[in-house]
């Protein structure tokens, strides 16, 4: 565990100093991270001024609040794995890495983490000016915050996991944008993306309340609104946990396959 | 006796690959129907190592050295055979095995490109558990062979391909592998830059009696460091032992250097003539008759110097890989 600590620190270290380089892409990177969800709060807010000032159960102050604490949570649990995996198999990155006495994820983990650090700070700047401009209305709760602290850290977990895994699909199929697309389409309609879930018709929230894709965004930011009762936030912890669990179970046993295929047809 | 520190028992890899002709229609027919060969990359191969024995692994380019090394080191599962590292299976890739080996690869990089190598070293004593006491006792020593003083602060890219050839190979060395699979260690690197790795090899051997097993293509590289080779061909093991046994086996001849007191005579009937400069001959001649020829030669020549010399390393090892094995 001391040796696992020491590694994240070095890894923290190493990544902090790498990105530190790449100051530009980082700002680039992080526009793109605001803009998304500035997009989707205008459209909502001309939605419900349309509707005469809401639309569902979100006022034009409340979808403000909404998009710009998502930015925040998507902020937190976002990971860039799938991009950067198959490049990483065919350039033969992966080689150096497995021959090294720890598991690949720690590496990717810590480097995530880090660099999230980094932009942290920024993004809650950015929050400040927009919230300056929106006047959000949120209901936030102490309880809520407190029960935040664990949810983030689940959806981070979760998100970290599925996508780790998903991303080894590089090892049977060369044609991975096709699978990444996918699965970025469903992040964006059933994870609370593009809009609150509440919007959605009845059985596509069913659906939601099923697959991880909320747990990993939309029920953090619900949490934080405070538009959960301590029954759904416990109820959320508790789904978050298993999927967690799921995911790491998967991720161990598509990892092995991966690995057995990798090192059968050609390090 | 005392059990190798490599095993290697009729050891083979055979990957399959896809053929398909070239062409729109051939594309389309490979859509239905595919093609598969078997490549053999290893066939049946058998060698051990003792401990802190140097040995150079060579063949032509695509005779098995990479793929042999990689099962060596556990990034490939073998096809068939048997292969133990320190007593380890490699593939099982234990944490206690990789923390004994290393693998150093020509163009693979463990340094991360755009920070200093002293942090990437950092990173490397974390991953392998490297007591503070020691990775600096390490860090010092390869300091001090691999003249790294000032490379260490200086952001990786920056460095030239032999300074970042020497930095890898420390980053590779921090926890003191006891086992070392090193595949091409001096490629691309000028004269001086060679020499010094392989210095250093030989001195990192030496201090820490480490088993070292070696690609290279430079055979000064391998004359220097191995008295014993190993030598693959297509997959096949084709030679195992000293060095000076493979330039026997595999030269029929001889090369005799004569100087002659003149120098426009015609020597052809001693031997094939190689070159013929001021009264100073180059011959060559068939091994078995090197004594009856030189006899000849100070018989009937007015000679001044002769030297009988077995034909250059390089000479030798470009007739073994051109012998087509049945």
């Amino acid at each position: 565990m001391r040796a696992l600590a020491q590694l994240y620190l070095q890894q923290f270290k190493t990544t902090f100093a790498s990105m530190v380089q790449y100051r530009a892409s980082l700002f680039i990177w992080m526009i793109g991270h605001v803009l998304e969800p500035l997009v989707y709060l205008v459209v909502w807010s001309v939605v419900a001024e349309g509707g005469g000032g809401s639309a569902g159960d979100y006022t034009t102050a409340q979808f403000a609040g909404y998009f710009i604490v998502l930015m925040l949570v998507e902020n937190v649990s976002y990971t860039w794995i799938m991009y950067e995996y198959d490049y990483r198999i065919r350039e033969g990155l992966l080689s150096p890495a497995l021959l090294r006495p720890v598991h690949p994820i720690h590496a990717d983990v810590a480097e995530n983490i880090s660099s999230k650090a980094i932009t942290l700070p920024f993004m809650l700047v950015v929050a400040a000016v927009l919230a300056s401009i929106f006047h959000p209305v949120m209901s936030p709760r102490l309880w809520a915050f407190a029960a935040a602290v664990p949810a983030l850290v689940l959806a981070f977990l979760l998100r970290f996991l599925l996508e780790w895994t998903l991303a080894q699909a590089a090892f049977w199929t060369t044609r991975v944008s096709a699978i990444n697309q996918s699965y970025f389409v469903l992040v964006l309609f059933l994870s609370g993306q593009v809009a609150p879930l509440s919007l959605f018709p009845h059985a596509i929230q069913v659906v939601a309340y099923i697959l991880p894709f909320r747990w990993m965004l939309g029920f953090p930011v619900e949490l934080l609104l405070g538009r959960l009762t301590p029954t759904g936030a416990v109820i959320g912890l508790g789904v978050q946990v298993l999927w967690v669990a799921l995911a790491y179970v998967l991720m161990r046993l598509v990892w092995r396959a991966g690995i057995r295929l990798y090192s059968a047809v050609g390090a | 006796m005392v059990s190798p520190v490599i095993h290697i028992h009729e050891l083979s890899k055979t990957y399959e690959v896809t053929e398909r002709e070239s062409g729109l229609m051939a594309s389309v027919r490979s859509l239905v129907h595919r093609t598969r060969e078997e490549v053999r990359a290893v066939d049946r191969i058998s060698f051990d190592l003792a401990a802190g024995e140097v040995v150079g692994f060579l063949g032509p380019n695509g005779a098995g050295k990479t793929t042999t090394l990689k099962m060596l080191s556990g990034l490939l599962y073998p096809t068939a055979g048997e292969v133990t590292v320190l007593g380890y299976v490699p593939s099982k890739r234990l944490g206690t095995f990789l923390r004994q080996i290393t693998l150093v690869m020509g163009q693979r990089n463990q340094l991360v490109w755009d920070i200093p190598a002293l942090d990437s070293f950092e990173l490397n004593r974390a991953i392998y558990r490297i007591p503070p006491a020691d990775y600096r006792r390490t860090l010092d020593e390869l300091t001090e062979l691999l003249e790294l003083g000032p490379l260490l602060r200086k952001p990786v890219r920056n460095l030239s391909l032999g300074e970042r050839m020497k930095c890898e190979i420390a980053a590779a060395l921090l926890h003191r592998p006891q086992v070392v699979f090193l595949d091409e260690p001096t490629i691309g690197l000028d004269v001086t830059m060679q020499r010094r790795i392989r210095d250093f090899i030989a001195e990192y051997n030496r201090r820490f009696g480490a088993t070292v097993l070696l690609t290279s293509h430079y055979m000064a590289d391998v004359e220097a460091l191995c008295r014993r080779v190993v030598v693959i061909h297509h997959g096949r093991l084709l030679f195992d032992g000293d060095l000076s046994a493979l330039v026997q086996q595999f030269t029929a001849h001889k090369t005799v250097v004569v100087q002659l007191e003149e120098g426009r005579l015609d020597l052809r009937k001693y031997g094939e003539v190689l070159s013929a400069e001021d009264g100073r001959y180059t011959l060559r001649v068939p091994k078995a008759e090197t004594a009856r020829i030189t006899e000849r030669l100070l018989a009937d020549l007015p000679v001044i110097d002769l030297l009988v010399e077995d034909p250059p390393i390089e000479e030798v090892i470009e007739r073994v890989f051109a012998q087509e094995i049945e």
